[in-house]
């Protein structure tokens, strides 16, 4: 490919059209599926590492697709690449469905798109010398004389920053950035338009890390290529990427110019990673940062509505409520821990009131107990009208009533963050929550159980 | 009776630090003796680390870090072993404990741990020193619920205050031969029911909701970030002194790491123990320490304050450590690379340079003899080991480019830092060498 303007590609895709476009992709896996457990009759359980998402890119620029471990980052770059076949959704590579390549079609799209691994440790066979690893792809595909692929493969590792006679070398002899030059070698090797870099750096130090990025971006100019970056590093992404995708539990949450995102992110999860990463400079001291409590739910059962809202500092109240962030924050934790049932009764208080002789709860005042208990899981002082309210609700776990504590506070406290799914708008920055305009459908798992 | 040496800190800090330093780290060595013979871990490390201040080690992967918390616990393994130094640790109570046994170990309310015989420095295990490693399965058996292992860790504290020559528990410092060893006696030791109410306490200390559910939960059933938290109450459990923290977020995502680092601030807080912490991220030391210690093959290159160390670095290491790192808070210019790699630390190839000569671009005739820890000006802590201290660079005294070229064929050129503001970012092959 050449970096001249054309109006039509090879295949007859007009420029102003994505090189990738990814449309409602989807990938589970699935638990307790083995014959044993269909014998005993145990469902299936899908662990929903992709779950629809959608984003286009350009030709020549770099996406960046950052989140948190687990979110379906890396799942996300081997689907789209088909190193993994999806549940649902479609790509397109140039124009065409990726899923529907067979043949020579297929053939033509695995030299087109490659991908660079995050582990230049283990992505590399060590009983190979590095000649024949960055060979091997020109083997595959049988590109040239033997003699043209000697050049070649010389003339890519000069490319990446090591030398033509490193060839007979085995990888334990480079360095993990060394080594990661030949993994960017062996993804060059075919010439191709497409690179997925799958946390590319993050195994190795800042000063190496450096030198690779450099190289990424050299590379780029030099070939014309189109990158998506996978990250959970948002100093890298930012350096990196001409846009910027955010994923949160399988979903894209937000997507946008990179400078757009964290300049003014739109989505509270965005707002709160780059809250989160330490700044390293004398002043990072003094920065009053927020942060978020909790963890990230499991996939395997992600909360109704949107995603985040277990932890959403910014989860929106019911129109007619008047009350403050903090408190609605706090009696939702409590509402989220009633319907899990994780509150340990007996063990409220200073250990030892509630409990009978046999340790089974046993509670005697049942004012104190409610006392003690807003005590041990509000995170926020809640008073007057909301306060009176609360302790309703939780009086019914005096007498053990968790679906009637459920149900009261579900009843004042509901949020269209748990009943809506927010959907990601078709727009230059759209961001997948409630507080912006977006489109969204009813969630049929919501409901008092 | 031995003396300890002067540290500048005292003698020149004014009222700045009036206490005496809690740990006196003095010239410490480390060394493996492996088949491919000696690496020197840990070289001449000269350190004091205050009263209820965070001190941070950073550095890259391979530069000691590691081995130096070990070597101050005293928990280092074979091969390796502390060959040289001193690590001076101020506890007046503990130094009357040992003065009749070890009157040579003990000067004023200082103990030198390293002339200590193992089994008493043990007994500061917990009660004074304590540690948490970037793996919490290291330190947690994967077969005993929680809760029980921090109350097996509250038992054995007790135990160790009350006979200060009692064994460690079977969860403290757990490693694999430990692990082997509860699996094949499988047997579950009891736990007192006091000792398991303050388990839970402390899990409830370190922020881990429904503790008393969550303690008779197995580390499996934990996240990442619980288990980070759990394996921190286990190190509270003898209330130390001074927690060692090696990488504690290293493993963790950037909202669970702002979590942990809060709590980490609001324990120093609340109790006042002194923290050294080791990590490999600048943004974390910017964060958390009032002093650091870069390290780079071994030793530390440079010292001081956060603002000494961050806005006046002087060692060429420093700045490229510095310079490496992409900025969050805007797209900014070219990366500025160190060329070349960490050096192996194997002693037959470390040779008598300065270690950083190779990476080093304003490497000098002079720095092809190891340069000692200079002064630098700044605040009274502020100390390198580079000749910059004293010297400007001279272009004159310069060292070819490609000096120690012959040595390091690998070495990458087409990220030289030379000219960081190359325009194109085209041909790579006009950079090569
Ligand atoms: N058990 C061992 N046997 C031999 N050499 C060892 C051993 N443990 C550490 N070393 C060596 O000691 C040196 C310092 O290692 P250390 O683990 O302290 O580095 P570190 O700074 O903690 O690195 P990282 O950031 O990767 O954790 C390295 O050269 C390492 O190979
Ligand atoms: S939809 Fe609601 S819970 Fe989700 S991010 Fe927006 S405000 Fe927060
Ligand atoms: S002593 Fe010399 S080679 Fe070493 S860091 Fe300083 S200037 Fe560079
Ligand atoms: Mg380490």
């Amino acid at each position: 490919m050449s970096a001249d303007d054309h109006t039509v590609t090879t295949t007859g895709r007009p420029t102003n059209e994505p090189l990738v476009r990814v449309t409602g992709l989807e990938k589970y896996f699935w638990e307790n599926d083995s014959l044993i457990d269909r014998l005993l009759g145990d469902d299936p359980v899908p662990v929903r590492a992709v779950d629809g998402v959608s984003f286009d890119i350009h030709e020549g620029e770099t996406l960046g697709l950052v989140g948190e471990s687990g979110c379906g980052k890396s799942t996300t770059g081997e689907t789209l690449l088909r190193l993994q076949e999806p549940t649902g959704g479609a790509v397109e590579f140039d124009g065409r469905n990726v899923y529907d390549l067979e043949g020579t079609g297929l053939k033509a799209f695995r030299r087109e798109a490659q991908i660079v691994f995050q582990d230049p440790f283990s992505s590399l066979d060590p009983r190979m010398t590095v000649g024949r690893i960055v060979r091997q792809p020109l083997d595959i595909h049988d590109v040239g004389s033997k003699t043209d692929r000697r050049a070649k493969v010389q003339d890519l590792l000069e490319r990446v920053g090591l030398a033509a006679d490193h060839v007979d070398r085995y990888p334990h002899e480079f360095s993990g950035g060394q080594r990661q030059r030949i993994g960017i070698a062996r993804a060059l090797a075919l010439e191709p338009e497409f690179i997925v870099l799958d946390e590319p750096t993050s195994a190795l130090d800042v000063s190496v890390q450096a030198q690779v990025l450099n190289l990424l971006d050299d590379l780029q100019d030099e070939f014309d290529l189109t990158y998506l970056l996978i990250s959970h590093d948002l100093s890298v992404i930012r350096h990196v990427c001409d846009r910027v995708a955010v994923m949160y539990l399988g979903e894209i949450v937000e997507i946008g110019p990179s400078e757009e995102i964290f300049e003014s992110p739109r989505h509270p999860y965005t707002e709160a990673l780059l809250e989160s990463v330490p700044r390293a400079s004398t002043d990072e001291r003094d920065r009053d940062r927020k942060t978020i409590s909790g963890d990230v739910p499991s996939p395997r059962n992600p909360p109704t509505g949107c995603r985040f809202r277990t932890r959403c500092p910014q989860i929106i109240p019911p129109d007619d409520l008047e009350i403050d962030q903090e408190v609605y924050r706090a009696i939702m934790t409590l509402r989220e821990r009633i319907e899990n049932r994780a509150i340990t009764l007996e063990a409220v208080g200073d250990r030892g009131e509630y409990e009978d002789e046999d340790g089974e709860f046993d509670v005697t005042d049942p004012d104190a107990f409610v006392a003690d208990l807003k005590a041990d899981i509000l995170e926020w002082p809640v008073s007057g009208r909301h306060d009176e309210r609360v302790t309703e609700a939780v009086m019914a776990l005096a007498s053990e009533q968790w679906d009637d504590a459920a149900e009261q506070l579900a009843e004042t406290y509901g949020s269209v963050c748990e009943r809506e799914n927010p959907g990601l708008p078709e727009s230059a920055h759209p961001a997948a929550c409630h507080l912006h305009d977006v489109p969204s459908v009813e969630d049929d798992r919501y409901g008092p159980s | 009776m031995p003396s300890i040496p002067d540290s500048r800190a005292n003698t020149e800090g004014g009222c700045e630090m009036i206490q005496k330093p809690l740990l006196r780290v003095r010239d410490l060595e480390t060394r493996f003796f492996t088949e491919e013979g000696q690496v020197n871990a840990v070289e001449k490390l000269t350190l004091d680390i205050h009263d209820g201040e965070v001190f941070g080690i950073v550095g890259e992967s391979g530069s000691g870090k590691s081995v130096t918390a070990r070597s101050v616990l005293g928990l280092l393994e074979s091969p390796g072993r502390v060959t040289g130094g001193e690590l001076w640790y101020r506890d007046e109570t503990f130094a009357d404990t040992v003065r009749a046994d070890h009157p040579d170990a003990v000067d004023g309310d200082y103990v030198d741990l390293e002339s200590l015989p193992s089994n008493v420095r043990r007994t500061l295990r917990g009660t004074h020193f304590s540690m948490i490693f970037q793996d919490p399965m290291s330190s947690l058996n994967p077969s005993i619920p929680v809760g029980e292992q921090i109350a097996e860790a509250v038992e054995a504290q007790r135990r160790a205050r009350a006979n200060p020559r009692s064994v460690a528990s079977r969860t403290q410092g757990y490693g694999l031969s430990q692990y082997l060893m509860s699996t094949v006696m499988g047997s579950r030791k009891y736990v007192k029911s006091e000792s398991l109410e303050r388990a839970v306490e402390l899990l409830e200390l370190v922020g881990i909701p429904d503790a008393p559910l969550r303690a008779k939960e197995y580390p499996h059933e934990y996240s990442g970030g619980m288990l980070q938290r759990a394996m921190i109450a286990q190190a509270l459990a003898g209330e130390p002194k001074v927690l060692i923290a090696d990488e504690p977020t290293t493993a963790l995502d950037v909202t669970i790491q702002a979590q942990i680092l809060d709590l980490l601030t609001e324990l120093q807080e609340e109790t006042g123990m002194t923290i050294l912490l080791i990590t490999h991220n600048l943004g974390v030391v910017a964060r958390m320490c009032d002093r650091v210690g870069v390290m780079y093959a071994g030793e530390i290159v440079e010292r001081g304050t956060l603002a000494d160390v961050f806005d006046d670095p002087v060692h060429p290491y420093t700045q490229g450590l510095l310079g490496s790192i992409p900025d969050l808070e805007g797209i900014g210019a070219r990366l500025q690379p160190i060329p070349g790699n960490v050096p192996s630390l194997l002693d037959h190839e470390m040779g008598g340079r300065c270690y950083f000569a190779d990476r080093c671009p304003k490497a000098m005739e002079e720095c092809l003899e190891h340069p000692p820890e200079f002064d630098v000006d700044g605040s009274s802590h502020h100390a390198t080991r580079c000749y910059l201290a004293e010297t400007t660079y001279s272009e004159a005294r310069a060292l070819d480019a490609d000096y120690f070229g012959s040595a390091e064929p690998l070495e990458d050129a087409a990220d030289e830092p030379v000219e960081p503001a190359r325009s194109d970012g085209g041909n790579t092959e006009e950079d090569s060498r």
